[in-house]
């Protein structure tokens, strides 16, 4: 008796939170509303269907016997013999059988070809950027930047002009205290200023190095915590990144507006096989470093 | 009606035996019927959102309801997951019920899972039914980062990136592997309508179909059953499938739905206006993947700078933690029940489940397997830890680089000990009770 209400109690629930779905539904809609009486109305039935088989449909229990899985050994023997029969005469015509699975292989392979459509060759994408010799270095909104215009310890994210938004050439700007840095060798002259260009894409994994940590001039990829040093060119100093993140070479113009002296020296961005051998002649093509 | 069908088929005989069919009655059985249940719901609500989502990354100026993004360039595809959001009547708590599905869909896979490992399950004749489960697995888990890129959002943009990123570090073909996957660098346009063929058709489709496999497999080879009395390794002890069975089943496909349903309306789940639309030079911090995928997101970070260069040949650091302990994780576990069977030399058929306690050997494998993916999941929140302790994430990530090696190993030998005292000493705090009852008597004793 107690259990036929508590089957009955719990479709009624059910019924009602259904109406009262509607009605919401209806009204206009309300997020929680919506998944707190759909729930209702599935979790009233599914009390009720529940009691009532666990307390309405006492089963017993029973035992079954298991059957043997596998067949007999003559079985076997028989299938293996008329499956495994024809497939042996046919492989004694041998010359034919392989000009059979030569062919088949082949076709499979000319079937898988266009797959090659899905995308480009890489060729030098990975190795070049869009920062050509004289580009001017732009904010997010194209607007030309100034040594004297940029805040020391800011950090700004710059394109070349013309290229605002472009992903693989997006560089982070630091001015810093000129007196500072200590920039690998061969580099003088590359932060007009104090103003450091790096690229923002890690070296690791790919993700914009978006945090400044100004008291210990240090950048960090808030995907994966590699951290790299600004003053020393970036090299990383935790985190699973190993390769520094290249830096820009930079000058100023006759105007006094930020330029690129050429692309990156390196690759930027995550890792491949050939990022520090490939692209040989093609970076040396891209690049006219000038001092 | 039954006659009518059975003049046509001639189906009465199998539909009889099908009915009566023994089901083995104990909870831990059931959590390979919530992972089914979730993906009935997981199909059901993603029918409603492919009529609403545009698989478009086209620029779109958003003009919705939605008052800090208005007026903002966002793709085609983030602007109609937003529109589902906020006009479509029912829309957020279908797309809420539908990701909160898929959470749970992974997690019962992976405890249901847990329970055939430690149960030994496995084993003969049950191998085959094994590596179709590890194949559900890892297509669950695609199914879910694949779905979880679509709405182009920020968070799932940083995904995206860090998958490209682990393709391109793959020796000789990784640039060649991540172009074609991805139509070219990254970030591409063509990539949310490959993600959405993939998650609404390719997968799907194989996941019914190994679904498929997985139960005809389990009917032909009939359940497992807990050692107990009457049960041998040659009966099945159950109740009949029809009609306690399947009532049962269906109030269980009904809860589940119901517990669904209270977590998507209540509990806000990948808020994607709060992300922003993905933009390349831009990523929130802390950002953490769905829990699934947090193990290899913790792997990447913990793993050493170390871009391994041989005679000019680079194998940068993603490649080890993102392709290769995958690749190793997965083959293992695929391989463990022959490995299993190698080493104990046992090659019986087994119908009869483990107690855990009886095998230390595979409890210490298990529980040490089972550290090791934690901790690495840990891993993946080391920022969100170093804020919630106050901590640096330098010192955090040392401390588990090292905790990711000795606290499986730890776990496994105190497992295994204890699982070894537990078989020695005979008792059983899990099993019916056996020990003496005492009776206080009128004068005080026990008799």
């Amino acid at each position: 008796m107690r259990a036929e209400r508590t089957v009955a109690l719990a479709l009624s629930a059910s019924i009602a939170a259904s109406i009262g779905l509607v009605i919401v539904y209806v009204l206009g809609g309300e997020a929680q509303l919506e998944g707190v009486l759909l729930g209702l109305s599935l979790g009233g039935l599914g009390v009720g269907v529940t009691a009532w088989a666990i307390k309405l449909l006492p089963a017993r229990t029973e035992t079954e016997e298991r059957e043997e899985l596998a067949s007999s050994d003559a079985e076997e023997a028989a299938a293996e013999e008329d499956i495994g029969g024809p497939i042996e005469a046919m492989s004694r015509r041998k010359a034919l059988a392989r000009l059979l699975v030569g062919a088949g292989g082949t076709l499979l392979g000319a079937l898988a070809i266009p797959a090659l459509s899905l995308g480009p060759r890489p060729g030098d994408s990975l190795f070049r950027t869009l920062w050509t010799p004289g580009a001017r270095v732009v904010d997010r909104d194209g607007a030309p930047l100034r040594p004297t215009d940029l805040v020391l310890e800011s950090v700004t994210t710059v394109f070349p002009e013309g290229e605002a938004g472009s992903p693989d050439s997006q560089t982070l700007l630091i001015k810093v205290d000129p007196d500072l840095l200590n920039l690998p060798d061969g580099r003088a002259g590359w932060a007009p200023d104090g103003c450091v260009g790096y690229s923002k894409i890690c070296t690791h994994a790919g993700c914009p190095v978006g945090l400044y940590r100004a008291e210990s001039h240090q950048l960090l990829c808030p995907c994966h915590q590699s951290t790299f040093d600004v003053l020393d060119g970036a090299v990383p100093s935790f985190g699973p990144a190993d390769r520094p993140l290249p830096q820009l070479p930079l000058a100023v113009d006759d105007e006094g507006y930020l330029i690129a002296q050429g692309d990156f020296p390196e690759p930027v961005g995550p890792g491949f096989w050939n990022v520090t051998t490939g692209g040989g002649k093609l970076m040396q093509r891209h690049r006219t470093v000038h001092h | 009606m039954l006659r009518w069908i059975d003049k046509r088929l001639g189906v009465a005989h199998w539909a009889r035996k099908g009915l009566r069919k023994i089901f083995p009655d104990h909870w831990s059985f059931l959590l390979g019927e919530i992972a089914l249940f979730c993906f009935v719901i997981l199909l059901l609500t993603g029918i409603f959102l492919t009529l609403f989502y545009r698989p478009d990354a086209q620029p779109v100026i958003y003009n919705g309801p939605y008052e800090p993004l208005r007026g903002q360039e966002v793709s085609a595809a983030y602007e109609s997951v937003m529109r589902l959001s906020f006009e479509v009547r029912a829309g957020l708590v279908m797309r809420q019920i539908h990701h909160w599905a898929a959470l749970v869909f992974v997690g019962s896979i992976v405890v249901h899972m847990l329970r055939v490992f430690f149960t030994g399950a496995f084993r003969k004749p049950r191998e085959l039914n094994w590596l179709v489960g590890i194949g559900l697995l890892l297509l669950a888990m695609g199914m879910g980062f694949t779905g979880y890129s679509l709405p182009d959002d920020l968070l799932s943009g940083t995904g995206l990136r860090i998958a490209y990123s682990v393709l391109l570090s793959v020796p000789f073909v990784g640039p060649h592997l991540a172009f074609l996957i991805f139509g070219g660098e990254f970030p591409t346009e063509g990539i949310i309508s490959r993600l959405f063929v993939m998650h609404v058709m390719l997968l799907p489709a194989l996941i019914i179909g190994l679904i498929t496999a997985h139960l005809l497999i389990l009917w032909r080879q009939k359940h497992t059953q807990f050692k107990g009395p009457g049960r041998t390794e040659r009966n099945v002890v159950g109740k009949p499938f029809w009609p306690q069975q399947l009532m049962k089943s269906v109030g269980l496909l009904l809860l589940t739905g119901a517990v669904l349903a209270f977590m998507g309306g209540l509990i806000q789940i990948n808020p994607v206006w709060a992300y922003g639309p993905f933009d390349p030079a831009t990523v929130s911090a802390p950002s953490q993947p769905d829990w699934y995928i947090g193990w290899l997101e913790g792997a990447l970070r913990l793993f050493p700078p170390f871009d391994l260069t041989i005679l000019g040949v680079t194998v940068p650091s993603p490649f080890i933690p993102g392709i290769i302990l995958p690749g190793v994780a997965f083959g293992v576990m695929a391989a463990w029940p022959f490995i299993e069977a190698r080493l104990t030399g046992d090659s019986a058929e087994h119908h009869l489940l483990d107690d855990p306690r009886d095998t230390p050997f595979r409890l210490a494998v298990g529980v040490a397997g089972t550290l090791f993916f934690v901790l690495l999941t840990v891993a993946g929140g080391n920022d969100v830890l170093a804020i919630m302790f106050n901590l640096s994430v330098n010192q955090i990530t040392n401390v588990l680089r090292l905790a990711v090696f000795l606290v499986p190993a730890l776990g496994g030998l105190i497992a295994y000990r204890i699982a070894t005292e537990l078989r020695d000493s005979r008792i059983n705090p899990l099993g019916p009770d056996e020990g003496v009852s005492l009776k206080r008597n009128s004068s005080g004793g026990f008799g």
